[in-house]
Formats: structure tokens, sequence, C-alpha cells
């Protein structure tokens, strides 16, 4: 026995509960070498974890968030607009927030060295795009649907259409980076990444809606993406253990 | 503590592709060149065997040189800000698993129970594999003094603490993390 306790406790994925993945999945196989092993250290909030990267205007261009226009031409594919809203988990929308999104193309490529997925790139698409969000916490993306591809996993492994986002929060304990995903994927039960959360309604948050007031009449299909940020201390208490 | 809380946004892994999205021009230089504070932190992102991780992302957050956070929650009107200064830098591995920074040494900031933390700088870390950012904080070897009170390292064991202190190396600061394994870096829930 300890000659006293620690303030600090170590705990095991209990970050976010009910909402996060655990670090240690082994279906996905690229978690085997890489998720720690130890416990981790529960830290007790300071000014360091209570402050975050903030943004000004300044850093976005005018097409950024427009994957389609970001070369001579259009990109191949179906058009979307992916739109939504950054919220605190109070409601409260967080504005200014920084939004970095990539994706594969449309035929599941991405414009990417270490890609090899025997699909075509497309000259007229690179797949990144960022904005910030409004004052309603509201952002707006313009791209292609992503198309599924193969990935060495397991055999005849296939990922869902899915749109990577990383967002800052207000704080560093709200940093999150997550992927978007399209309704209806039938790759869904066959997904180790999506099915590494381990609640079926927080998996049912990374799926986009498909929204006909989002969709631009002879232009675009439109699909809602609302974000929720907040750090442990905004999910339901549950005791902390020693491991 | 019984109002509506919405329920958050599962994480999901950065996977392989990052770099598409993510290292746009948000850089690894917090300082300029020839700032004569400018320090240099460098290291190694390596897995459970002590291979590189080539497809990585360390990002670092770190106070000013006076010790204040540009960002609205540090109120401390008596601890200058500096122009230009955000304290946030992101680096990408490269092949070999290497990442670097040049940035200043950050002042002292305060724990919540008054006492001051050593200098340190607060370290999230992404790769394929890795299904949330991890969580770490990078100490200083040229601070024993503060080291020893710190109230985050003075909690931890001998061995948790030797992960997190940099040490000096071809004049730059050398801070690996060890993923998974033997030396493991000590990784924190925040």
């Amino acid at each position: 026995m300890a000659l006293r306790q620690s303030p600090y406790p170590r705990v095991r994925d209990l970050d976010r509960p009910g909402v996060d993945p655990p670090n240690d999945y082994p279906d996905y196989v690229g978690t085997r070498l890489r998720a720690p092993k130890e416990p981790l250290v529960l830290l007790p909030h300071t000014l360091s974890e209570l402050t975050g990267p903030v943004y000004g205007n300044g850093a976005i261009g005018e097409l950024d968030h427009d994957l389609t226009r970001q070369h001579g031409g259009e990109p191949l594919g179906e058009r979307i607009v992916v739109s939504g809203r950054v919220l605190g988990s109070d409601g409260r929308p967080l504005r200014g927030q920084l939004i970095e999104i990539w994706q594969a193309n449309a035929a599941g490529r991405y414009f990417h060295s270490v890609d090899t997925h025997d699909a075509p790139l497309d000259p007229n698409f690179s797949g990144g795009g960022r904005c910030l969000t409004d004052d309603d916490g509201a952002y707006r993306f313009v791209t292609v649907k992503p198309g599924a591809y193969p990935w060495p996993n397991h055999p005849n492994a296939w990922r869902p259409n899915h749109i990577h986002f990383s967002l800052f929060g207000r704080a560093f304990t709200e940093r999150l980076v997550t992927q978007m995903y399209f309704p209806g994927d039938p790759l869904f039960p066959f997904d180790p990444i999506f099915n590494s959360i381990p609640d079926e309604a927080a998996r049912e948050r990374l799926v986009s809606t498909f929204d006909l007031e989002l969709t631009t009449p002879n232009w675009a299909l439109g699909f809602r993406f609302n974000i929720v940020l907040g750090g442990r201390e905004a999910t339901p208490l549950e005791e902390p253990h020693d491991d | 503590m019984t109002e509506t809380m919405l329920t958050l946004t599962p994480s999901q892994t950065v996977g392989p592709y990052l770099s598409i999205g993510l290292m746009r021009e948000l850089g690894s230089s917090l300082v300029l060149d020839d700032d004569l504070r400018a320090i240099r932190i460098r290291g190694r992102l390596v897995d459970g065997q002590g291979d590189p991780v080539p497809d990585g992302m360390v990002e670092i957050w770190q106070a000013n040189a006076a010790g204040r956070y540009a960002h609205p929650a540090d109120t401390r009107e008596d601890v200058p800000l500096e122009d230009g200064f955000r304290g946030f830098g992101r680096s990408g591995t490269a092949d070999d698993g290497w990442f670097e920074f040049l940035t200043v040494k950050p002042g002292r900031v305060p724990a919540p129970d008054g006492r001051q933390q050593a200098p340190h700088i607060v370290v999230g870390v992404f790769a394929r594999g890795l299904l949330k950012r991890l969580a770490t904080r990078m100490y200083f070897p040229d601070e024993h003094e503060a080291n020893a009170t710190d109230p985050v390292l003075s909690e931890l064991t001998e061995a948790e603490r030797a992960t997190l202190v940099a040490r000096c190396e071809d004049g730059a600061l050398r801070f690996d993390i060890r993923l998974q394994g033997d030396g493991e870096t000590t990784f924190f829930l925040v």
C-alpha cells in the first residue's frame, strides 16, 4: 500500500465516458503498437489546460472553405454542401472556431504520397479545407462526396465515406479531431474505427443527416453535421478508479 | 449540476493523411529564427517497438517568456502579453519520426492552489492508430529546483517524471515521445 494517496489518480480511458473510444482497441490494428499501455494520470486543470490557441480572421483565405474551387477546373464527383453549428456542451455557439477538414476524392483516393489505392487522382481536387465559425457557431464547406476506399486492417476492409474534422475548442481540454460520416452507409457494421466508439448513440452523432434546406436546387446536396465540444467535466460524472 | 448538457461529439483517429488538412501553415516556429531567446526542441515519436512513427503530428501550447497565455482565460494583467506570440505550434513527424519546434522558454504560471508551476509546455500527440489525442507535458532540464516543487511533477514517480523532462543535446532540447512500452511517456487525462 502506498505511504500516502496521490492526489492524481491513475485512470484508464475515462477521459469522456460514454463519448470517446478507448485508446486500446485491437480490432483497429494500428492501435496495437501505438496505444499507451499505462493508465493516464488524472491532471487537475491549471491555466495551461484551460487556455488554448485563438484565431483571427486573417489566417483564412476566401476560398479555403470551397474544395471545388482550389484548382483550374472543377473536381469530378457529387458536389455537396456540408454545414452545421459548433456548440459548447452548454448549448452556446462557439464563435471564430477554426475548423480544418481533409478527405479523399470522389474515387476514394487521397492526394497524398502514402495512398497507393488503385483509384485515380483528380488534378482538380486536393481535399483540404478550412473555415471559421460565424457568430452563431455556424460553418459551411463546399466539396465533393468522398469515395469509400480499401485499407489493410483486415481482409476486404473498406472505410465508410468520411470527412476528417479538426477543431480547437475554447481550451486545450476541448481539442477534437474526428470524422464525419454519411447517413445509411452499408460499411458501418464492418468498420473498426467507427465501432471503436462503445456507445451507439455517440457513434450516431458522427453521422451527418441529409438536409433538404441545405440542398441547393440544381447544384448540390446538403448534409448537416453539428459538433459539440467539451472536456471531461462536460460528461456525466463517474467515479474514477485506481487501475 | 442538473442543467441540460448537450452530448459531446466523439473523437476519431487523424489517420495517415492528416497533412492534407493540418499541415498548411500553422507552423512549428513560434518565433522568428533570429530571436535571441529562441530555443529548439527536437524529438522522435516512436511506437511500442521503438520504431519511428512517420505519420504523426505533435502540437504544443505554451505561455510566453513572461508566463502569460495569449488567451482570454488568462486574466493576469500584471503579466505582459507579447505582440505576435500566440504560443501554439504544430509539427508533423518525418519518415524517421522526428519533430521539431523553434520557440522560447515559457515563464512560470500558477497552479490553482497558488503555487508556481515549473516552466512547461503542454503537448498533444496525434497519429494513425491513436483514436484520440494524447496529452503530455514537457519540462526543462535546467530547472531542478522548480521541477522538484512543481505540483504536477512532484506527484509522479521517478520513472514517470523522467519521461517528461527534456535533455540538452547539440544545443537543442531533446524530447522523445514513446507511445508504448519501455520508457512509455507519461500521458495525462486532461
